[in-house]
C-alpha cells in the first residue's frame, strides 16, 4: 500500500522528520503513538501533500507510484484520505455539495462521468447512518458550527463516502466522549477490508480497544523508535514514553 | 494530463469570454460633445420637443458642473469628454422591427453571448421564460415577448419607443427618482442618453416572467449611456435582470447609466444585475468605467425594492444602488457581491434613506479582492426625523486573496429619530490556505476549491438571484478569480 523510506521533512527550516521508515501493506491497520510534538501530524501532512513541508530526502511509494511527485489533489484521487486533527470550516458550502464535488473530481480523474444523483443520495443515507451523523448536519455548511465531536464524525463520514484505499486518521479520537469514540471506531471497522489500509495516529490506548491494530509504532523525535503489536499500546499506557526516550538516545 | 490542458484552456479563455468584437455596420455621431450633438441624438431618435428640451436643460446644467472630487476610493486620469463619440447605432435595424430586419451579424453577436432573441428558441425546454430587451451600443435592437406581456397590460419596450408611445408615463416618471441635476454623470446621461428599457406593470399585476435588459458595447471610441425606468403600480410585482458585456480593448470606455425604479403602494420590484463589463487586462490596461446612478423609491405604503448585484467586471465600478423609503412600512434591500482582481477598482455600496414610519432596510455586502485591486464598500443609512421605528441591518464582509489588494469599508450612519434601530456588522477575512488544502485533500483542485469557497462566502447574495442568473453568476465568480491564488 504505502512504503516510506528514510523520510526527512522540515518546516520553516526546522527538520521535523528525521529519517522515518514505515511499510503498510494492503488491509493492515497501523497505529502511531508518541508524545506531543514528535512529528505525527507532520507525517500526516507530508503524506497528504501540504506545501509548507519540504522533503529533503527519502522516498514514498503509494501503490507503486511516487507519492511525493503528485499534487495534493492527485494523492487524494489516487485514494489517500486524511481525517484532519483540526477539520476546517467552509462557510456557505453545504457538506453535500462539497462531497459531490469531491466525488465527481475523483471520478473524472479515473475517467468516469459524474455520479448519478440517485446513487449519490442513497450513498449519503447509508454512510451517514454508519457514523450516526444527523441528516441535518449533512445539509449544513462544511463543519460550520459543528461541535468538536461532530467535526470528527463528519471526517469519518467523508472517508466513508470517498472510499479511499489508505486512510490516515490524525487524532480523530481526541476530545471524543466514549459514545462518539465507539461510533468513530465502528465506522472505521465497517470500512476495514483486505484492500483498505489505515494509519491511526492516537495518544490514547483506549481507541485501540475498539480498533484492533496490526502494528503499533512509537514516533519520537522524527523517527519510529519502536514497533510492536497491540500490546505495545498497553505498555505505553502503563509506562509512558520516558523509557523509550532514554532508549532512543542510546540508539 | 489531458485534464490539466482542459483547465488551462478554460483558464485562458476564461479570462474574458465576451471580449470579441462584431463587424456590424454602424452609424456614428461625430466625435465630441456640444449642443449640436445633443440635438443630433434627439433628431436621430425622432424625439418630440419636450424630450429635446429635457436633454438641453440637462446639458446646460452639466456644463456648469465640476467633475466630482475623488471622494471615492478610485483613481483614474481625467476623462476627455470631447474625445468620445456619443451615438453609435447598428445601421440595419428599425427600433420596432421583426428579426428578419436585424443584421445577421448582430443576431450572431447575441447568440454568442448566450442571449437568444428568438422567442421560440427561448421557450423550448425552459421552465421559466425571460423577456429580453437587447441594447447594443446606443440603441435597443429587439425586445422579446412584448405581445404576451401586453395582454396583461404590461409595457416592456425600449426607452426610445416609450418616448414615442407612452409620453405621458415617461414625462411623469423620468427624472422623478434621479433628477437631471443629481450628479455629474447622471446629468451627462440625461443630456446624451441613447436608449435603455422601459417597463410598466399595471395595478395588481404580477409579471408572469422575468424581464431583462442585456447591454452590449460593441463599437470603440464610444460611451454608453442608457436609462432604465421601471414603474410598478399599486400591488404590482416584477423581477428585473440586467446583464452586460463589452469587447476587450485597451482604451477605457465610459458607461454612465441611470436606473430609476418607482414602487407604488403594495408593489414590489426586484432588480438583479450581473455586471461583467470588460475589466481591462492583467496589467490594468483598458476596461470599462462603470459610473452608474441607480435609485428606487418606495413611494407607497408597504412597497418593497430589492437590489441584488454581482459585480465582477469593469476597470472601475462606482455606484450605489439606493432606496428612498418614503411609504410607511416600506422595505429596501441591497445584496451585493463585488469582485475585484488584477488592477480593478470598485467603490460600491448603497444608500437607504428612511422617511416613512416602520420602514426596514437590509444591506448585505460581500467584497472579494484579489491581485492588486482595491475594493471599497461605501454605504449610507439615514433615518430622517419622523421615520419612527425604522430599522436597518447591515453586514459588510471583505475577503482578501493575497496581500497586494485592499479592502475598505466606509459606513455612514445618520440617525435623526431616536426610535431607530440600526445594526452594523463588518468582518474581514483572508481566504484560508487551510481551506484550500482541505479541499485539495478531498480531490478538489485549487481553482475549483476557490470557486467553492468564494461561492460559499457569497451564498446569501447568490440566493437572492433568479435561478438561471445564479448559475451564471457562480461560474462568473470562479472565472474572475482564476489565477488569483498561487
Ligand atoms: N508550521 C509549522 N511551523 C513551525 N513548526 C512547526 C509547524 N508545524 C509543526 N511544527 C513543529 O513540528 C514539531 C512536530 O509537530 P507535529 O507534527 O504537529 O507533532 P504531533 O502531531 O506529533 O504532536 C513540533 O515541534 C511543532 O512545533
Ligand atoms: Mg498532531
Amino acid at each position: 500500500m504505502i512504503n516510506i523510506k528514510n523520510l526527512h521533512a522540515s518546516v520553516d527550516g526546522q527538520e521535523i522528520l528525521k529519517g522515518l521508515n514505515l511499510d503498510v501493506k494492503d488491509g493492515e491497520v497501523h497505529a502511531i503513538m508518541g508524545p506531543n510534538g514528535s512529528g505525527k501530524s507532520t507525517l500526516a501532512s507530508v503524506l497528504a501533500g501540504k506545501s509548507e513541508y519540504e522533503v529533503a530526502e527519502g522516498e514514498v511509494l503509494f501503490n507503486g507510484k511516487n507519492l511525493l511527485e503528485m499534487s495534493a489533489e492527485d494523492r487524494a484521487r489516487e485514494g489517500l484520505f486524511l481525517a484532519f486533527q483540526y477539520p476546517v470550516e467552509i462557510p456557505g458550502v453545504s457538506n453535500i455539495n462539497f462531497l459531490k464535488t469531491a466525488i465527481n473530481e475523483i471520478r473524472a480523474y479515473k475517467g468516469l462521468g459524474p455520479i448519478e444523483p440517485k446513487t449519490f443520495l442513497a450513498m449519503v443515507k447509508e454512510k451517514q447512518s454508519l457514523v450516526e451523523l444527523d441528516g441535518k448536519l449533512t445539509g449544513r455548511s462544511v463543519n460550520e458550527g459543528f461541535s468538536g465531536g461532530e467535526k470528527k464524525r463528519n471526517e469519518i463520514f467523508q472517508m466513508a463516502m470517498l472510499e479511499p484505499t489508505l486512510a490516515i486518521l490524525d487524532e480523530t479520537d481526541s476530545g471524543l466522549d466514549i459514545d462518539a469514540l465507539r461510533i468513530v471506531a465502528n465506522g472505521v471497522n465497517k470500512l476495514r477490508d483486505q484492500k483498505r489500509s489505515f494509519i491511526i495516529v492516537t495518544h490514547y490506548q483506549r481507541l485501540l480497544d475498539y480498533i484492533i491494530p496490526d502494528f503499533v509504532h512509537v514516533l519520537y523525535n522524527g523517527r519510529i523508535v519502536k514497533t510492536g503489536g497491540k500490546e505495545l499500546a498497553l505498555e505505553l499506557e502503563a509506562k509512558g514514553y520516558d523509557w523509550l526516550k532514554s532508549e532512543s538516545v542510546e540508539a | 494530463m489531458a485534464e490539466k490542458n482542459e483547465i488551462l484552456e478554460e483558464f485562458t479563455q476564461g479570462e474574458y469570454k465576451y471580449g470579441f468584437t462584431s463587424d456590424i455596420e454602424t452609424e456614428f455621431a461625430p466625435k465630441g460633445l456640444n449642443e449640436d450633438i445633443v440635438r443630433f441624438i434627439s433628431m436621430k431618435k425622432k424625439e418630440p420637443q419636450w424630450m429635446l428640451d429635457f436633454r438641453l436643460k440637462a446639458f446646460r446644467h452639466w456644463l456648469k458642473m465640476k467633475h466630482p472630487d475623488h471622494w471615492a476610493h478610485v483613481n483614474f486620469k481625467p476623462i476627455d469628454f470631447q474625445d468620445s463619440c456619443y451615438y453609435a447605432a447598428p445601421k440595419k435595424i428599425k427600433t420596432v422591427g421583426s428579426l428578419d430586419e436585424v443584421d445577421q451579424e448582430l443576431l450572431k453577436t447575441f447568440e454568442k453571448l448566450g442571449i437568444s432573441l428568438e422567442e421560440q428558441k427561448r421557450l423550448v425546454g425552459m421552465e421559466s421564460k425571460i423577456a429580453v430587451d437587447a441594447v447594443i451600443d446606443s440603441v435597443s435592437v429587439k425586445t422579446t415577448f412584448k405581445e404576451v406581456l401586453a395582454e396583461k397590460g404590461i409595457i416592456f419596450c425600449s426607452f426610445s419607443e416609450a418616448v414615442q408611445e407612452h409620453p405621458e408615463l415617461i414625462k411623469k416618471y423620468m427624472g422623478s427618482v434621479v433628477p437631471y441635476t443629481d450628479n455629474f454623470y447622471a446629468t451627462l446621461n440625461s443630456a446624451v442618453f441613447s436608449d435603455g428599457s422601459f417597463c410598466y406593470i399595471p395595478k395588481g399585476v404580477r409579471c408572469p416572467m422575468e424581464l431583462s435588459t442585456y447591454f452590449r458595447i460593441n463599437s470603440s471610441g464610444t460611451g454608453q449611456f442608457e436609462r432604465t425606468l421601471i414603474v410598478a403600480d399599486e400591488g404590482a410585482y416584477v423581477s428585473y435582470l440586467e446583464g452586460c458585456t463589452a469587447p476587450m480593448r485597451d482604451e477605457n470606455q465610459l458607461h454612465a447609466a441611470i436606473v430609476e425604479i418607482v414602487a407604488h403602494k403594495d408593489a414590489e420590484v426586484k432588480y438583479s444585475t450581473v455586471q461583467n463589463w470588460y475589466p481591462g487586462n492583467k496589467e490594468g490596461v483598458g476596461g470599462i468605467y462603470n459610473f452608474v446612478t441607480k435609485r428606487g423609491i418606495c413611494l407607497g405604503d408597504n412597497s418593497k425594492i430589492s437590489w441584488t448585484q454581482v459585480e465582477t467586471g469593469s476597470a472601475i465600478t462606482w455606484k450605489y444602488p439606493s432606496v428612498i423609503l418614503k411609504g410607511d412600512h416600506s422595505v429596501g434591500e441591497f445584496y451585493s457581491v463585488a469582485v475585484t482582481n488584477n488592477y480593478q477598482q470598485a467603490d460600491t455600496g448603497t444608500k437607504m434613506l428612511h422617511i416613512g414610519k416602520n420602514t426596514r432596510s437590509t444591506i448585505i455586502s460581500k467584497g472579494i479582492s484579489a491581485g492588486k485591486s482595491q475594493n471599497s464598500y461605501r454605504g449610507l443609512v439615514r433615518i430622517s426625523k419622523g421615520a419612527t421605528n425604522a430599522r436597518n441591518f447591515s453586514q459588510c464582509d471583505s475577503l482578501l486573496m493575497g496581500d497586494k489588494c485592499g479592502a475598505h469599508t466606509f459606513p455612514y450612519i445618520e440617525i435623526h429619530d431616536k426610535s431607530a434601530v440600526v445594526e452594523h456588522e463588518a468582518t474581514t477575512s483572508k481566504i484560508g490556505e487551510d481551506q484550500i488544502f482541505y479541499c485539495k485533500q478531498r480531490g478538489i483542485d485549487t481553482e475549483k476549491a476557490i470557486g467553492l469557497i468564494v461561492n460559499g462566502y457569497c451564498r446569501e447574495v447568490l440566493n437572492q438571484l433568479p435561478m438561471e442568473f445564479a448559475v451564471e453568476a457562480q461560474k462568473l465568480l470562479s472565472v474572475s478569480l482564476e489565477g488569483s491564488v498561487g
